[in-house]
């Protein structure tokens, strides 16, 4: 018999082919189209862009100016337009980062392409990054310092040679301060608070005595001595940091908005400052570089909407990596005993059924699980042990880095549970029997073969717990994320990590911002900043688990996962 | 059927079989086994697939142990002692006799932590102990000379028949009394499979050595003494050429012709 042709596609299977391989593709362009977005907005906000003098008619006939960044150029939408009217610039709508919030009222505002007289881009316009109210942007006029004559920027060499002066000066003025406030006074604090406890704890004790005991007495004296110097130091310092204070006042600069007012601003408030139009490609290349450092390295301020997000960058380090700590050793000894020892028979089934459905359940009812068991039972198991003398101010007994850790430990367990039972599932049964032939004993066999043979394959599920966990947000705000934490968990406070300390995370960061913020359209580019971050980060820590994985592969190079 | 143990030429015994049965599960697989094995000689265990060999093979350092639902009856005596004895531990009869298996199985370590394995995991640590060791292991398995530059490489990257001297290299380590090996050539090439049996006949000097094979010209070639076992039973044991040459039962001789199996 001959052999046949096939007679339709579907004989041959072919629409089944293009259908699988459009419904991959289709996959891997939306997540493609999703990275391309997050990285061009994310990395969009950091570049310093020129800045654009707009003049606009209003209704009345008149002109008006307006001076800012055209952030945003787009369709407006339809059912404000009728359809006679259907030109190009009336459909289309820019918008303007203006900055100047405390004078204009909003940072930002929508105008529509018709109105738009004047497009123009003047050279001398600054932009101010400022402690409080965001950036600023106008022409500047003059420097004011009290008790001397007012520089012009006319006169373009002493006024920018005084300008850059002034800025560095109060900025180093203002991170003294700041070292002075948060690290010298910080300190002194921690000393006062363990002094206080101490002193309660000697009043307890002497309570349940008869008799007032001396002792106790001269301790009693020798912590309020130590408690004076304490205080004295302090008000040292708080003399210190006050003068310095009042040192930043006193510079001004003043400068031209485009509605023709003049601004007034602080010395005091001016972090980094730049020309936004006469910035060569190299300087705006590097300037953007520069931000990017600052948005890296700096504590957030105003609400978070400015400034940087390092202690969230570093809550969510800490807590990944603890996590991981944590639920490695874990998932590994519970899978261990799953495959190798346990009896397999209905029971383990059910057990290995009951850890993948835990890998399913939503991540906010781990959250309740952890505040309710972690947080509340065991913290406050070991307040009323250990802290007894702090309470009723809770310290294990409340949200903390050690108690989101370990509850985000619970919620990827799975995870890796199963990757290490499959991982010891590929260790091959002639392996087993050479290393039990040599005289090993089970555990040694598990310990010196198995273990390293499918270390690769652990680490895989090391990587997809720690992708898990990295991003989770909604367990963590019960368990002991917060908006603004104070101080980093780990510092240079005795004992240096503090496992009871509240944290800053960029998955909730950027919950707080999107959602929570006064001025969303202002905390728009941090959020997808802070995005772009998240997803870097989670990709790195991926990424230095494969490298290690394909070390591991390489030395042992028989596990193939 | 009453089995012949022709006492003529006997080394004295190693390993003393005595009414052997062995079960997985609901099925026999050996039934009432009588073998005594000869010290410093080589018994090999002939037979057709499914015929037990394995299984008889594998008892003798309980590693049969690891099947679930395994049961068996009857003694094996290794030196005057049981191996079944409940106050034996496994770990020090597995020590006493070592295995080779039909796949070579190689740890995916360095050639020199994989002779030191059993050594190590029994507690030696000297150093200059296990080079000596390691030399002395891989001289005798004949494979010193390639492997002496490149101790530290893995030893997955050795070829097939390599990889095999490296197994008994790793089993002689322990100075083992008895050497099992199941079917150590099957899966090597000609000229790998002459090395393995020219060693076979260096190390009966030394160990005993009791083979699993296919393969009756390589049965006849390396053994003593030759066992043929079918469906689970002992046909026949006696010295090798007088079993190839002059067989008693007409099973063994059906078998060694080619006429089943």
């Amino acid at each position: 018999m001959a052999l046949k042709k096939h007679k339709t596609a579907q004989a041959s299977g072919e629409p089944m082919v293009w259908m699988t391989a459009m419904g991959l593709s289709l996959g891997i362009l939306m997540i493609l189209g999703l990275l391309a977005l997050i990285f061009y907005k994310g990395l969009e906000v950091f570049w310093p862009k020129r800045v654009a003098q707009i003049e606009i008619k209003t209704e009345d006939g008149h002109v008006q100016s307006l001076i800012g960044e055209i952030v945003l150029k787009r369709e407006r939408s339809s059912h404000k337009i009728s359809k006679k009217e259907k030109s190009e610039d009336i459909q289309r709508e820019l918008q303007i980062f203006m900055g100047n919030k405390e004078a204009l009222g909003q940072a930002f505002r929508f105008i529509g392409q018709d109105k738009i007289e004047k497009i123009s881009h003047p050279q001398d316009v600054i932009k101010l990054e400022r402690l409080e109210y965001g950036s600023a942007m106008g022409v500047p006029e003059a420097i004011y310092e009290t008790g001397k004559p007012p520089v012009l920027y006319k006169i373009k060499e002493p006024f920018k040679k005084r300008f850059e002066e002034l800025v560095k000066q109060y900025k180093q003025r203002w991170e003294e301060i700041r070292y002075i406030e948060k690290h010298s006074i910080g300190k002194i604090n921690i000393e006062m608070e363990g002094l206080t406890l101490q002193k309660k704890k000697l009043e307890k004790e002497s309570e349940t005595l008869s008799q007032p005991s001396p002792e106790i007495q001269k301790q009693l004296q020798e912590i309020e001595k130590e408690t004076q110097t304490l205080q004295n130091q302090y008000q040292i310092l708080a003399d210190q940091a006050k003068a310095l204070r009042n040192k930043q006042k006193g510079a001004q600069l003043s400068l031209k908005l485009a509605n023709g007012e003049t601004s007034k601003v602080e010395f005091s408030q001016i972090l980094e400052y730049y020309y936004p139009n006469q910035l060569t490609q190299w300087q705006r290349i590097k300037m953007f570089f520069h931000k990017i450092w600052l948005f890296l390295s700096q504590e957030p301020r105003e609400a978070n909407t400015e400034g940087g997000v390092f202690p969230a960058l570093f809550g969510t380090l800490t807590m990944t990596l603890l996590m991981t700590i944590v639920v490695v050793p874990f998932g590994v000894i519970a899978a261990i005993y799953l495959k190798e020892y346990a009896k397999q028979g209905f029971l383990v089934r059910t057990v290995r059924i009951a850890v993948n459905n835990l890998a399913g359940v939503p991540s906010i009812v781990f959250g309740v699980f952890g505040m309710g068991f972690f947080v509340y039972m065991v913290g406050g198991s070991i307040d009323q042990l250990f802290f007894s003398q702090k309470l009723p101010t809770p310290t294990f007994g409340t949200g903390g880095l050690l108690w989101a850790s370990l509850t985000l430990a619970l919620l990827t367990v799975p995870v890796v549970i199963v990757a290490t039972e499959e991982a010891l599932g590929a260790v091959s049964q002639n392996i087993r029997e050479g290393a039990l032939g040599c005289g090993a004993s089970k555990w040694q066999m598990i310990q010196k073969i198995i273990l390293p043979a499918s270390a690769p394959g652990i680490l895989t599920g090391a990587i997809l717990a720690m992708a898990r966990g990295a991003g989770e947000v909604a367990p963590l705000m019960l368990v002991g994320v917060v908006k603004l934490a104070p101080t980093l968990p780990i510092n240079s406070q005795f004992p240096y990590i503090h496992l009871d300390q509240k944290f800053m995370h960029l998955g909730f960061h950027i919950y707080d911002l999107g959602f929570q913020s006064p001025d969303s359209e202002a905390a728009k580019p941090i959020v997808f900043a802070t995005t772009l971050l998240l997803i870097l980060l989670v990709l790195l820590l991926n990424l230095g688990a494969i490298i290690l994985r394909e070390r591991l592969r390489k030395k042992y190079a028989s596990g193939k996962f | 059927m009453p089995v012949e143990n022709s006492n003529t030429n006997l080394n004295k015994t190693i390993i003393k079989i005595e009414d052997f049965s062995f079960f997985y599960g609901n099925n026999q697989a050996l039934f009432g086994i009588n073998l005594n094995i000869p010290e410093r000689e080589v018994t090999a265990l002939i037979g057709p697939s499914g015929c037990g060999k394995s299984t008889l093979l594998r008892s003798i350092n309980r590693m049969n142990d690891l099947v679930d639902e395994a049961k068996h009856t009857g003694k094996i005596i290794l030196q005057d002692q049981d191996i079944h004895d409940p106050h034996l531990e496994v770990i020090s009869l597995r020590k006493r006799v070592g295995m080779v298996f039909q796949k070579s199985n190689p740890f995916p370590k360095s050639i020199y932590e994989n002779v030191v394995f059993g050594l190590r995991i029994a507690g030696k640590t000297n150093k200059s102990d296990l080079d000596e060791i390691v030399e002395r292991s891989l001289k005798d398995a004949a494979l010193w000379k390639e492997v002496k530059d490149r101790l530290k490489d893995n030893a997955l990257g050795l070829s097939g028949g390599q990889m095999q001297r490296l197994c008994i290299a790793r089993a002689i380590a322990n100075q083992p009394e008895v050497l099992l090996m199941d079917e150590p050539c099957s899966a090597l090439d000609p000229v790998a499979t002459a090395k393995i049996e020219s060693l076979i006949h260096e190390l009966k000097k030394n160990y005993t050595i009791v083979i699993v094979t296919h393969n009756m010209q390589q049965a006849s070639r390396v053994s003593d003494r030759t066992a043929f076992l079918y469906m689970g039973k002992l046909i026949e044991y006696d010295e090798t050429e007088k079993l190839f040459t002059n067989p008693k039962e007409q099973q063994t001789e059906d078998y060694i012709t080619g006429r089943f199996g």
